[in-house]
């Protein structure tokens, strides 16, 4: 009876969970316009969470798609195409890489940031301060983060595949010798502008929206103390890399059938 | 201030770059620069059977690549495949007896339409249709027949 009772109640607390944070995705929503009047809000949370996360982007994209040219090289070239290797790394970056890895970099490297900044805020009940001087905290601190987070998402993903794109060609064309015009050759003829291109960039906005969400709706609904806060950035970060992966999976059945 | 300026200037920098880096997708990556939709013209060709060919197959006449396979239907009343044919508009002067055939690239590679112009003074036409068409060579049917009349030649020396 005991374990019938732990698992009720286990699922209320998810459910419950799940409605606090679909209404607090409502809310965040709302507060956007009155961020678009103060932009500043919104370019202070862009410098941090893009921005900063560019470094990290940007090297690993650079190495993706070096080893992509790598690995793809030593295949190919037992069936003797190793012009395809830009059309390998060209899909492989602009369908799935680019997109999930951006996600999971994001995660962990902005989500957890802004996890653990709003959890500190409500652990400093700097947020219960703002409300005592009538200043709407979602407004105020958590919808310029989502909004920035949108926004950063696909302008990341989008780096990191033209980087690891040019990342294979270096690898590919100067180290291992393949064919330059080739190599640009048989991507182009093979990579669709709307079928490829565009769907991984609605793939990247959709990890950026749930990731977005994961990481304020986590630090907002922490448990205010230094453990709560800390357990609330772990599970940003797996929450965020299971939601990825998984969307991704059922992103691409649906895009790519 | 001053700080409020170069962190204005970096986000400005970070949007810039990530814009570019979709452009770059989009030009250099993808077949943007390929697509002229709108000044192409459609031409419709039947054939008894295409193959693997697929749409967006290239359309090649001498090894050039001048179109590609815009659609593929099968008429139920003919039983034929109906494939439409997206040529480019500089291409427009190609005789009505033109002929379309359905070959692969190399042994394995993909299949693609290849067009042998004819000799008549009218020209294809948006809409015209190629009346000369060779299916596609399929291996299997290949090697059976092969088989077959090896079985069927006398046999003993």
């Amino acid at each position: 009876m005991n374990w019938i009772q732990s698992l009720g109640q286990s699922g209320l607390e998810f459910f419950e969970k799940l409605g606090r944070a679909h209404i607090f995705l409502w809310q965040a929503l709302a507060g956007i316009p009155s961020v678009l009047r103060r932009p500043s809000l919104l370019v202070a949370q862009l410098y941090s969470i893009g921005v900063l996360s560019l470094l990290i982007i940007l090297v690993s994209g650079l190495f993706v798609g070096m080893v992509l040219a790598l690995q793809g090289y030593n295949t190919l070239s037992d069936f003797g195409a190793e012009e395809s290797l830009g059309v390998v790394v060209a899909l492989s970056m602009v369908r799935e890489l680019g997109p999930v890895i951006t996600g999971l970099l994001f995660a962990g490297r902005a989500g957890s940031a802004l996890t653990a900044e709003i959890g500190l805020m409500k652990a400093t009940e700097q947020l219960s301060g703002m409300e005592m001087m009538a200043v709407d905290p979602i407004r105020r601190v958590i919808s310029p983060r989502f909004l920035a987070g949108l926004i950063s998402m696909p302008l990341l993903a989008a780096i990191f595949s033209a980087i690891g794109i040019y990342g294979g060609y270096f690898v590919g064309v100067d180290v291992l010798g393949v064919d330059e015009g080739a190599y640009w050759s048989q991507m182009q003829s093979k990579v669709d502008l709307y079928e490829d291109i565009f769907n991984g960039v609605i793939k990247s906005i959709a990890f950026g929206w749930v990731c977005a969400w994961i990481a304020v709706f986590e630090g907002y609904d922490a448990i205010p103390t230094s453990e709560g806060v800390s357990r609330a950035t772990t599970r940003t970060v797996v929450h965020s890399a299971l939601a990825v992966l998984g969307l991704d999976f059922v992103l691409t059945a649906l895009m790519f059938d | 201030m001053r700080q409020n300026k170069t962190l204005e200037i970096t986000v400005g920098l970070f949007i810039a770059g990530g814009l570019a880096a979709l452009l770059v997708l989009a030009m250099k990556v993808s077949n943007l620069t390929q697509l002229n939709q709108g000044d192409g013209y459609n031409v419709v060709a039947r054939f008894e059977n295409i193959g693997g060919l697929k749409v967006r197959s290239p359309v090649k006449v001498g090894g050039v690549r001048i179109g590609r396979v815009a659609g593929i239907d099968y008429d139920t009343e003919r039983y034929q495949a109906v494939v439409t044919m997206q040529l480019e508009g500089k291409y427009n002067q190609f005789p009505d007896d033109t002929s379309a055939s359905v070959y692969t690239a190399g042994l394995l590679g993909e299949q693609y339409i290849a067009l042998e112009p004819g000799g008549a003074e009218d020209y294809l036409q948006q809409g015209s249709e190629i009346d000369i068409t060779q299916s596609a060579v399929i291996i299997e049917q290949l090697i059976s027949k092969f088989l077959f009349n090896k079985a069927s030649e006398p046999s003993g020396e």
